[in-house]
């Protein structure tokens, strides 16, 4: 995939849960790397599967999941097969993870200090003393102000932005090489949210962390990735740097998500991608997001499609880019808007 | 504002909803809706945009007086709604003004069949005759695409997108002179959300339907209003024609708010200079503020003296 060496590689993961009406294949084999200082962000609708395979990273599937098949492979070590000791030694202090929701990811009866300084005595076996200072560097360095103060309020007393900086300060605590976040921003508003953006770009530059970021706005991925994976129905439809998902995407699916969105200067009606996803408990035989697919062949219904190659960086799993197949262009709203976006960067070199 | 009497159908003039809680020494009242005038024209959309907790929900429910204003006047078609409420204006108020609530779980009735729940406009309007009911539901369930069949089924065998367009179909089924969507959108995926702004987007043309569209998202008010408000603090700081408003703002806090909009294009992002808005640099309490027209359909909040650079700001953009 990349010639830079990753740092973690997730390898044909599997996810399902045994829920009362069977088999829920949420994740069905996801294989990507994160590589060293990068941010990977996973681009789905709710219920692609996401959160499960971030989830199945951090070593907090519910309990009813199973990891079917597939590795995670984290510093010589496949965190799928590690005891639950073992994965102490890793959550939190490796690899932590921001919430979606910092009012819930939150204990509403404990002191926001105590919260932060509880991972730092546990994992770093810091004093009450040492660790409370450490609390307040961090607390300063993600912009809480008066953080003295700040330190013995409960939850209750902050805003929703100031919340998500306080559960940003308890993930980054144990200085953490992998920071994954699910969907930070998506419980806050557009003002706070750029701010917390904004946050999380600038911690990553400072301390050369490696960032997944989940999300399903568009707009946010285009602020933030590197490299971007399309999820859908449990599997990654393409994947490729950010400008080749958002200059040159090539999965009907990656189309519609990045149509549905209005940008400053749509008029037209927007594209709504018909349907329904899947049932999970029984995935559909051959390409999952066919039956909601304008383009789809009639191959799509009986095989799956692999990856195709579109560059180095670039690959995409649908026939509509087998040499055989039909040639298919993309939506021609879509195009307007990439046009849009080229002559934009254009007139921006010009100056 | 010189459009024609007969076009404004909602008339809001300087109201206010505050809330009182507690008594003598702890009491405090919040100001809600402090002082907001607007006019929304017959088949209009009006967005109304704003972080949250800066009243839009609250102004949008005054409206529809689920909360009651403390002073202030909104005519409604030429009459006051905002006066003492008895039967009469209620039954007004529900066949005229219908509303879509944000969270299309919680706003829909387990218990209740999607057939039951659409139909209680109806039932409350006086049609009882149960085939012209089960006609009009089917009808309405047609609008919004969805099939009549569906009306035996609970709301839970639904997605969040087929939901919210009960709830769109619940609203239109009286046949209202206009829509109070408040965020309809907020809860949804991005795929679902386009879905139900086409609905509402062609109910608009179709029926000719006034809506009030309340709204965090900026992009997709600029994509589906033609007049854009700005709240900031219970008070509206800008208005104006949607382009005006999102291709050249005025007041600093709408330019921070559009800067923060994440748009999908990832070069674009990169070079954006965001703005940030200072609260602590302008007195939103200030008694000179006033609504003030700097061009032709667009105003903003703002003292006599910031007014002349706003004039200036506005004609050179």
């Amino acid at each position: 995939m990349s010639k830079n060496n990753p740092i973690l590689q997730v390898k044909d993961l599997t996810v399902s849960f045994n829920a009362f009406a069977g088999k829920v294949q949420a994740v069905r084999g996801v294989s990507f790397d994160l590589n060293k200082g990068e941010t990977l962000c996973i681009v789905g609708e709710s219920g692609s599967g996401k959160s499960v395979t971030n989830k199945a990273i951090m070593g907090i599937l519910s309990k009813n999941a199973v990891i079917d098949r597939g590795e995670i492979l984290y510093d010589g070590m496949d965190l799928t097969k590690l005891t639950e000791e073992q994965f102490c030694q890793i959550r939190g202090k490796r690899i932590a993870m921001v919430f979606q929701d910092p009012l819930s990811a939150l204990n509403p009866i404990m002191k926001v200090g105590k919260q932060i300084t509880e991972t730092l005595c546990v994992h770093q076996k810091l004093s009450h003393e040492q660790a409370k200072k450490r609390a307040l560097e961090l607390m300063a360095a993600v912009g809480i102000p008066e953080p003295e103060k700040r330190f013995d309020q409960y939850p209750f007393q902050f805003s929703g932005g100031m919340r998500q900086r306080i559960v940003i300060v308890i993930a980054l605590a144990c200085n953490p090489e992998i920071l994954i976040c699910d969907e930070p921003t998506t419980a806050l508003d557009v003002t706070i949210q750029s701010k917390i953006l904004d946050l999380i770009k600038e911690i990553k530059q400072e301390r050369n962390l490696s960032v997944i970021f989940i999300t399903h706005n568009m707009g946010v991925v285009a602020n933030m990735a590197d490299r971007i994976c399309v999820m859908y129905a449990g599997k990654i439809v393409e994947f490729g740097t950010c400008d080749d998902i958002f200059y040159h995407p090539a999965h009907p699916y990656t189309w519609a998500l990045l149509s549905a969105m209005p940008d400053s200067e749509s008029r037209e009606r927007l594209f709504s991608i018909p349907g329904a996803p899947p049932n999970m408990l029984m995935p559909p035989k051959g390409d999952a997001f066919a039956p909601r697919n304008h383009y789809a062949l009639d191959i799509d219904f009986k095989e799956e499609p692999p990856f195709f190659k579109l560059s180095d960086t670039h690959y995409a799993a649908t026939w509509l880019l087998h040499p055989y197949a039909p040639r298919v262009e993309m939506p021609e709203e879509l195009k307007r808007r990439i046009d849009r976006m080229v002559e934009e960067d254009m007139e921006y070199e010009c100056k | 504002m010189n459009a024609n009497e007969r076009d404004i159908l909602l008339d809001v003039k300087n109201l206010h909803t505050h809330f009182i809680s507690g008594h003598g020494k702890t009491k405090v009242t919040v100001k809600a809706v402090n002082g907001v005038s607007f006019q929304v024209k017959n088949g209009e959309t009006f967005g109304l945009v704003g972080e949250s907790g800066c009243g839009k929900t609250t102004l949008g429910r005054t409206i529809i007086r689920l909360y009651n204003p403390s002073s202030g006047e909104v005519t409604f078609g030429g009459r006051i709604i905002s006066g003492k409420k008895d039967a009469e204006l209620q039954k007004f108020l529900t066949s005229n003004i219908a509303m879509v609530f944000q969270d299309p779980i919680a706003s829909l009735n387990p218990r209740m069949t999607v057939q039951e729940i659409i139909a209680e406009g109806l039932k409350i309007k006086g049609i009882k005759d149960e085939a012209t009911v089960r006609n009009m539901v089917g009808e309405a369930l047609y609008r919004v695409g969805l099939l009549p069949e569906h009306a035996t089924r609970y709301p839970h065998e639904f997605s969040g997108g087929q939901r919210q367009r009960i709830g769109i179909a619940r609203a239109l089924i009286v046949e209202p002179t206009m829509v109070i969507a408040d965020e309809p959108i907020s809860a949804l995926d991005v795929s679902i959300q386009a879905q139900v702004i086409n609905v509402l987007n062609d109910l608009k043309r179709d029926m000719g339907l006034t809506i009030l569209f309340i709204a965090h998202d900026l992009s997709v008010v600029k994509y589906f209003s033609d007049t854009i408000g700005v709240m900031y603090k219970g008070r509206m700081v800008e208005m104006g024609d949607a382009d005006k408003v999102y291709h050249n703002p005025l007041h600093p806090y709408t330019k921070s708010l559009i800067s923060s909009i994440p748009l999908p294009n990832p070069h674009g992002e990169r070079r954006r200079v965001r703005v940030s808005y200072d609260p602590s640099a302008y007195n939103i309490d200030d008694e000179r503020l006033e609504m003030r027209h700097v061009e032709e359909g667009h105003s903003i909040l703002c003292t006599p003296d910031e007014y002349e650079k706003y004039v200036l700001m506005a004609n050179r953009g």
